[in-house]
């Protein structure tokens, strides 16, 4: 028997045969099973993200030529405005709750999540909220860029940045609620066998996630309240005029809206581990440190925030603090990089569309990874902060990093969520062209900004056209690109091929169910009869070669007995020597 | 390990370091480095672009090599091997990037320092409490019981006051109206600077310019000479000092060549200083946004030689002298912003009406 | 593989779990709402913190603080706002205990007296803004004053409204008890919340 077989079999008693196929009404109703609430998020936020991109080819469309020819000055400063905050507030950190609201009670095997009824409040706040932002478009849109910094935002129109105040504290309610629901989950109702050590890494990375919203979200919910009083009732917490301050403004913002780029990413390296583990069919390196590393990450990311205010007058011993820990954060980050490639390294590569879109994922963020690290040091930064090198370095690490890390746990877990599987074909075309279109478009902003092109503009200086063009370009293949994944995926959730229960052969417990999982999940308590990464275990006596390595110490050992091994349940254990 | 193993790793990572080695000093992605400062600036980026090639080339050949060679071949549904982790490895792995970015923070704190990131006021630092500062409202505060007024100088409010007292900064600024901020470097908030570098510490600047920031232009004024220009000119290898602040909102000063980007914020003076080395025109950009006309906020830097500096200045002194008795009928104090700044934007491809409409748009 | 064969004794039905575990798992504990209300707090917590943190801001940036202008503050009143809203803290705790040892009508009592005080405190405060010389705009310390107070006055409110609701249920008999009392311990928790925040608010706007 396979490991994967081995795990099927010891939770024969959980499994509930009925698959929980749904109407699809309910979908539109307050519906508190917490599947149901996964799949409205993650529809809901991308129908988001294809506005935003429409928002961005606009923005492109704009950029084709040095002149103002496609849309007003004022126009423009409002595409992107709402470009960043749809595609930051409304897609990519509601598509990594709606990962967890549909993976977390399965991988740890509860039958749901703490407080449905908390957690479908806090979906149905998300598409009021964005309706509100989008509407202010047809009125008088926000245009003071998706940080908003007084006093230009109090000086722009009135009405579009009070709906931008309103849209994103709905928004932080809605997913401070989702955090507070993920942490008590994850920490309350694992299924007794699971320690916080078996844990698939997609928990771990969600707690670390759901952390940081904790602590963070709620600060930009007091400047925001601040600004709106600033806007709307004359205060002059952050007007110069009155004897305010606009820098404090900034510190309270980026005290989370740093932390929220890790918001954004640490779901995706979670659902990363995950994929790559099971389509390399080889247990992933290095468990605990990649689970580790993810608090590390969150909490270096809570004391970095002004590496993005660096020429807003910080003072030097100041800027040399947070360039040091920023840079830090690459020591964390970097375990998770080295330790996917050596998961890679020897490995059985299934080169379906989930493991190539999360090897694109890996590649593309460390690009953007790489380009971070350089405007930490400060005296780069001078140069760059504002120009299209940071419009690169952003579009790296999210679109090739949070982006493709939504892609390749799409094509990995589709199956599960809907029981039929995606074509394949198509996913590779998919793959490609995002591939090909995502370099195009922003590669050559890395040089756009070094030369001297600062970002927000929409006229520039003629000697950056060609480059100008090629991003466009690049920006109408990624719209492109987009269209076979959305054919695909409406045929094949209709008629696809069926997928069976668990047709990755994985080991974590959410593939122990049926697919799509039944409406309670599991029936009986579903176990770990082997850990939820023991793959290849069948060949347990197989020498590994490891460089360093030695079977003999356990701290030294790369097999099995290594210590930073995911075990299994050791009262259930499949193998003997598991068991304690 | 075998030998062949081991022989081609070597080879692979000479032939990775030569490559980063050689990207990271011909890579041209910078323009001009036009100062002193930028040529520090320089040397870290292609350092760091030295280290990143290196580290994006290991990452993404691991990435393609791992796709060929260890892609499933058909009928073999076998798992890989059962290896769980190293901790040696995973050791080795901090390390390394964690002694790299230790390097990287060095070497920039270095440059940072040579660019004089840490010696910002030594020339005018001002003996402390000697001669307490006039603040808008002590007097009023000095009657309140529980806070006595800081007697603390107020480095932006110092720095406003000896801006103004050139007529034509004081014309063209509106800082008296803005209570100046004080210098708090506990709370993360001073007077943003870039002081002169270690070996020009101590000696006064040789030049000083105010630059004012609205929206939407640059106006450059030359305290030493009274001249008004929408260009900033200055001769070559004098190290210049600029003085800082903006009207409205938050506007960014950037001068790609030079490689340095200091805010202008309303309520504060940021003073930054550099030296020219080499002869041109460079672009001078507004890197913050501030407007719809953001993007239209640019306007021209001239590293000129000391007699074509003069020479200019001279000019310009003519200029505004003519300017100057036109305007003894109307003093400049009646002329509405736009209209004494029409002269000075018309050259930026603003029209004046256009800022007239913007002025009058806030509040 | 050979080796290895599943204990069929041992992964049967999950031996190792009790019939208990097995029932908490499908309905909502309650430990987990007091979990998450404490979580909540957190959350809340940081954004009071957060405009703590820019209040400090402020003083230490403008260079006369308060702002020139800025009338003295009444201290009495507050105070006595103080000392109430603090001791409603240990009267809140008895309702608590009453509960705990099943005083249904003890709980009622001490529940009664705290919404009370709660409800002096916020017509105190009231009061003292109808009587103070600045308004919401005069300057930057009006501003945080009116801003930060108010924000409090309203979760005091909320808390408020937290404790009567509980009273209004409590009138069902058996709806509290010793060993279901979480709309009491919620409402105390909540209500020291408030407390300790207000302590720091009076510290920070009326002494330093
Ligand atoms: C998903 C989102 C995301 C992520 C993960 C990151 C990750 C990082 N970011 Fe980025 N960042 C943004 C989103 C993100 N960022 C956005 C949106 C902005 C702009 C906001 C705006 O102004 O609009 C921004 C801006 C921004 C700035 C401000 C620039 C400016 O405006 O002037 C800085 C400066 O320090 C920075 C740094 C970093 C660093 C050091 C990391 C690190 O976490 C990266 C760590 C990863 C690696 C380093 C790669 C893997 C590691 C290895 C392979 C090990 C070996 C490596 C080394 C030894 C170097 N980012
Ligand atoms: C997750 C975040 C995210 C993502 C995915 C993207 C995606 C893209 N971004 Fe975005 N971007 C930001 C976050 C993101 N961006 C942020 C935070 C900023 C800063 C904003 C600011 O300065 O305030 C920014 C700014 C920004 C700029 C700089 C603007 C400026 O400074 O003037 C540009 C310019 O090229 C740009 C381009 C693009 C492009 C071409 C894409 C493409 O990848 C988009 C591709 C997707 C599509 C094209 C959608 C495809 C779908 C369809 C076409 C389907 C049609 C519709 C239906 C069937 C309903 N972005
Ligand atoms: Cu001024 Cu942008
Ligand atoms: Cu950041």
């Amino acid at each position: 028997m396979t490991q994967a077989q081995l795990q099927e079999t010891a939770n024969q008693p959980a499994l509930i045969e009925e698959p929980g196929v749904r109407n699809w009404r309910d979908y539109f109703t307050f519906n508190t099973d917490h599947k149901v609430i996964g799949i409205q998020y993650l529809v809901t936020t991308f129908v988001f993200y294809c506005i935003g991109g429409v928002l961005a080819d606009l923005v492109r469309t704009e950029l084709k030529t040095p002149e103002v020819d496609f849309v007003s000055r004022e126009v423009y400063n409002s595409l992107f405005t709402l470009h960043g905050t749809i595609m930051i507030f409304l897609w990519v950190v509601p598509a990594g709750v709606g990962f967890g609201n549909y993976l977390i009670p399965l991988m740890i095997g509860a039958r749901d999540m703490a407080f449905p009824r908390l957690n479908a409040l806090a979906f149905w706040i998300i598409p009021p909220a964005g309706l509100l932002l989008i509407a202010s478009l047809l009125v008088d849109a926000p245009d003071a860029g998706w940080t908003s910094y007084p006093p230009l935002s109090l000086t722009t129109g009135q009405i579009g940045q009070s709906a931008w105040i309103f849209c994103l504290l709905l928004l932080g309610t809605s997913s401070i609620l989702g955090a507070l629901n993920f942490m008590v989950t994850i920490l309350k109702m694992r299924t007794p066998g699971m320690t916080v050590h078996q844990m698939p890494l997609f928990c771990w990375s969600m707690f670390a996630t759901s952390a940081l919203v904790l602590l963070t979200t709620p600060v930009l919910a007091g400047v925001l309240i601040l600004l709106a009083f600033d806007l709307l009732a004359g205060t002059m917490f952050f007007n110069p005029t009155g004897g305010g301050n606009p820098v404090v403004y900034q510190h309270m913002f980026w005290f989370y809206s740093h932390p929220a780029v890790y918001i954004m990413i640490l779901p995706f390296f979670g659902a990363i581990s995950d994929i790559i583990s099971v389509h390399s069919r080889k247990p992933l390196f290095g468990y605990k440190a990649v689970a580790y590393s993810s608090l590390a990450i969150s909490f270096l990311g809570t004391i970095v925030w002004a590496h993005h205010m660096f020429t807003s007058g910080t003072p030097g011993w100041l800027r040399m603090f947070f360039m040091i820990t920023t840079m830090i954060i690459s020591v964390p980050t970097g375990i998770k990089i080295f330790s996917w490639l050596a998961t890679l390294w020897g490995g059985k590569l299934r080169l379906n569309s989930a493991l190539l879109f999360a090897m694109s994922f890996v590649g593309m963020f460390v690009i953007g990874g790489i380009t971070g690290v350089m405007v930490a040091a400060v005296p780069f930064d001078i140069h760059v902060h504002d120009t299209y090198f940071i419009v690169a370095h952003i579009h790296y690490v999210l679109f090739g990093g949070s982006v493709l890390g939504i892609y390749a746990a799409i094509y990995h877990w589709f199956p599960k969520m809907t029981g039929r599987m995606l074509n394949e074909f198509w996913g590779k075309v998919h793959c490609a062209l995002t591939f090909v279109g995502l370099n195009l478009t922003f590669m050559p902003m890395h040089a756009l900004g070094m030369m001297g092109m600062n970002r927000r503009i929409s006229e520039y200086d003629p000697k950056f056209e060609s480059l100008n063009f090629l991003c466009t370009m690049g920006s109408y293949l990624l719209a492109v690109s987009t269209f076979p994944f959305i054919i695909n995926a409406i045929w094949s959730w209709m008629y696809g091929p069926k997928a069976g229960n668990n047709p990755w052969d994985a080991l974590t417990l959410e593939w122990m169910t049926t697919s799509p999982p039944a409406i309670e999940n599991f029936d009986e308590l579903p176990v770990l009869a082997t850990g939820p990464y023991d793959y290849g275990m069948s060949n347990r006596n197989t020498e590994v070669d490891v460089p360093l390595a030695d079977e003999r110490e356990p701290v030294l050992a790369a097999g099995p007995s290594s210590v930073l091994r995911a075990e299994p349940d050791p009262n259930v254990a499949a193998n003997p020597e598991d068991r304690k | 390990m075998n030998i062949p193993s081991s022989i081609w790793t070597l080879l692979i990572g000479i032939a990775l370091t030569l490559v980063s080695l050689w990207y990271g000093q011909n890579n041209h992605l910078l323009p001009t480095a036009a100062t002193d400062e930028a040529v520090l600036v320089d040397g870290l980026f292609n350092a760091m672009m030295t280290v990143s090639v290196g580290i994006f080339l290991l990452v993404e050949g691991i990435l393609i090599y791992c796709a060929f060679k260890y892609r499933r071949r058909p009928g073999d549904n076998s798992d890989g091997p059962p290896v769980f982790g190293n901790v040696p490895l995973e050791a080795l792995w901090t390390l390394i990037p964690a002694i790299i970015v230790i390097g990287i923070s060095v070497y920039s704190f270095d440059v940072y320092n040579e660019m004089g990131g840490f010696n910002p006021h030594d020339v005018h630092e001002p003996p402390v409490a000697q001669k307490p500062m006039k603040m808008p409202g002590s007097a009023i505060a000095a009657t309140l019981s529980d806070t006595p007024p800081s007697t603390a100088p107020n480095l932006n409010q110092q720095k406003s006051e000896e801006a103004r007292l050139d007529p034509a900064t004081a014309s063209v600024r509106n800082d008296d109206q803005i209570p100046q901020q004080r210098n708090a470097p506990g709370v993360g908030v001073v007077a943003p600077t870039i002081g002169s570098s270690p070996d020009k510490q101590g000696k006064p600047p040789g030049l000083a310019v105010n630059v004012t920031a609205m929206q939407f232009a640059w106006i450059f004024t030359y305290p030493d000479t009274g001249v008004v220009s929408s260009e900033l000119h200055v001769p070559v290898g004098r190290e210049v000092m600029v003085n800082m602040t903006a009207n409205d909102v938050i506007h960014a000063f950037w001068v790609p060549e030079f490689r340095l980007k200091q805010d202008a914020i309303p309520g504060m003076q940021s003073e930054i200083r550099f030296t020219p080395r080499i002869m041109g025109t460079y672009p001078l950009i507004c890197a913050e946004l501030c407007g719809p006309y953001h993007g239209a906020m640019n306007t021209k830097v001239i590293v000129e030689t000391p007699e074509a500096y003069n020479q200019w200045i001279q000019e310009q002194q003519v200029a505004s002298i003519e300017e100057l008795n036109q305007a003894v009928a109307v003093k400049p104090a009646d002329l509405s912003p736009t209209e004494f700044l029409a002269p000075y934007t018309s050259n930026l491809g603003i029209q004046p009406e256009i800022l007239k409409q913007i002025h009058t748009n806030h509040h | 593989m050979q080796s290895q064969i599943i204990d069929p004794a041992k992964t049967d039905l999950n031996h190792h779990h009790t019939a208990e575990e097995t029932a908490s798992h499908h309905e909502e504990h309650p430990d987990h709402r007091i979990f998450g209300l404490i979580l909540f707090l957190v959350a809340e917590g940081m954004i009071f913190m957060g405009m703590f943190g820019a209040y400090l801001a402020f003083r230490a940036l403008l260079p006369v603080w308060p702002p020139a202008g800025t009338p003295e503050l009444e201290l009495l009143l507050p105070s006595v706002n103080t000392t109430l809203l603090i001791s409603s803290s240990f009267v809140m705790h008895n309702a608590d205990t009453a509960i705990k040892k099943n005083d249904v009508s003890g709980m009622r009592t001490w529940l009664g007296i705290t919404a009370a005080m709660g409800i002096i405190f916020l017509c105190g405060q009231l009061y003292e803004y109808s009587n103070l010389e600045f308004g919401l705009t005069t300057n930057l310390f009006a501003s945080s004053f009116y801003v930060l107070t108010g924000f409090h006055g309203l979760h005091v409110f909320i808390g408020v409204t937290a404790i009567l609701a509980v009273l209004w249920r409590s009138r069902t008999s058996g709806h509290y008890s010793n060993e279901k009392h979480f709309g009491v311990e919620a409402a105390e928790i909540y209500w020291h919340f408030v407390d300790v925040v207000w302590i720091i608010l009076f510290g920070l706007l009326y002494i330093l």
